[in-house]
């Protein structure tokens, strides 16, 4: 079954044809090819694959193309301020040192976006509880709750830590 | 994954119509189990009937002492919600403990219970806080709902509607978790409404169950060694490569233990 979907990607409106089967991730690479939302594990595991859907984070392995006609995603492509300024999550990844291969990056960037948002004032055993649907091979996760935890509870972090 | 009819259901009677004109429909609630079974081709159903537009069958509130739970509700919204933490504290810790926040966000109370997956955290809360499900032509009993290893009570074209779950003094729920999956291995919530005691299980067996010896010792005391001496029965339960029945009735008094020494306590 072939339908149109319709949705708002990044404050665009985007229309592809699609098989009912085709999964949102796959429509966001594929058809829309924005790349940066990466396929790791596609059981729903690994996390590389989170967007927002209606400002919430979501894994788009695991959900159809077709489930999120209508409403709005936000990639990773889509977080930065149009003239490229990095969105404060971004800049913490940088700045704490939150990523090594990169392959986990986009969903950990919006996942951690989506921690911050939801637990104002977090702390350290919170951030690492949240992550539990993020999985990076690299980083030992240091650099990662410590970015995620500037932006979330600034005073928990440790200025002398690097 | 085998493609299919998509059909988004404008309400419960147009989703259950297009359920009964399928061949071989099947619903979809959250999607968190249902898709990777499709991709695993472990299903391949002629017609996907979704259930995400329904605002109907969202929500939470507080009816004749119950809390009562539109099944289409996300995890993250139990979780999260104030009306839960304070009717019902440890049901909120349960919804809240379900996945990952990813998961949470898209996963649903009725697809859980509907599924009985014997890992899903949500029927060891029914079967703990002794709730009723409630669908579109009828209320079942939660102790009459589960009846084995992805097997339920439901009609084949019987929808969930809502869940009940009355509100007890005290309850408490802790899992065990399987350390790479995040499914309870063994899951057990204890509630105590005035002289009378529940626990529930998950995890453990095909379906999630009540243990009843558990149960009648702790109406009579209510601490955690009143249960010390009581073995549950391994004959039954789930075993595999990490953990064996054994080690499962083991954990299920350990939690259990637990649970009321954390109801007991200061």
């Amino acid at each position: 079954m072939t339908i149109d979907v319709t949705l708002k990607v990044n404050g665009v409106e985007r229309s592809a044809k699609v098989e009912a089967r085709t999964l949102l991730a796959e429509l966001l690479r594929d058809h829309l090819k924005l790349t940066g939302t990466h396929v790791g594990c596609d059981t729903t595991q690994c996390g590389c694959c989170v967007v927002h859907l209606d400002g919430k984070a979501i894994k788009s392995c695991t959900i159809l193309a077709v489930q999120a006609k209508g409403r709005s995603v936000t990639t990773i492509e889509g977080l930065a301020a149009p003239d490229g300024t990095l969105h404060p999550m971004q800049e913490a990844f940088r700045e704490h040192h939150g990523l090594q291969c990169g392959f986990c990056t986009p969903g950990m960037v919006m996942m951690g976006a989506d921690i911050a948002r939801r637990n104002p004032g977090a702390d350290e055993h919170t951030v690492r509880h949240e992550l539990e649907g993020n999985i990076c091979r690299c980083t030992g996760y240091q650099g990662i709750v410590e970015a995620i935890l500037s932006v979330a509870n600034p005073d928990a972090v440790r200025k002398d830590h690097h | 994954m085998r493609d299919f009819d998509y059909h988004l259901a404008a309400d419960v009677k147009s989703a259950i119509e297009t359920l009964r004109n399928s061949e071989d429909g099947k619903i979809v609630a959250g999607g968190m189990t249902l898709l990777p079974t499709l991709k695993q081709r472990l299903a391949a159903p002629s017609d996907l009937i979704d259930l995400g537009g329904i605002d109907a069958l969202r929500g939470i509130s507080i009816e004749d002492n119950h809390v009562v739970i539109r099944a289409m509700t996300i995890h993250a919204d139990v979780g999260a919600s104030d009306v839960v933490k304070k009717a019902i504290p440890a049901l909120a810790v349960l919804a809240g403990g379900i996945g990952d926040p990813a998961v949470r966000h898209r996963g649903t109370i009725g697809g859980s219970i509907a599924n009985s997956d014997p890992a899903a955290d949500y029927p060891g809360g029914v079967m703990g806080l002794g709730a009723t499900i409630v669908t579109d032509r009828r209320e079942i009993a939660g102790d009459d709902f589960f009846l084995g290893l992805f097997e339920t009570a439901l009609e084949p074209d019987e929808l969930i509607t809502s869940v009940r779950f009355p509100i007890p003094d005290q309850a408490h729920y802790i899992k065990f978790k399987h350390p790479a999956s995040g499914y309870a291995v063994v899951g057990v919530m204890v509630s105590k409404t005035g002289g009378k005691v529940r626990v529930g299980v998950t995890g453990a067996g095909p379906c999630a169950f009540r243990v009843t010896a558990f149960e009648t010792a702790l109406e009579k005391s209510f601490s955690p060694d009143a249960i010390a001496d009581i073995t549950v029965d391994a004959e039954d339960l789930n075993t595999d490569i990490n953990f064996s029945a054994e080690y499962r009735a083991h954990i299920v008094g350990v939690l259990a233990r637990r649970c009321v020494a954390a109801l007991t306590k200061g």
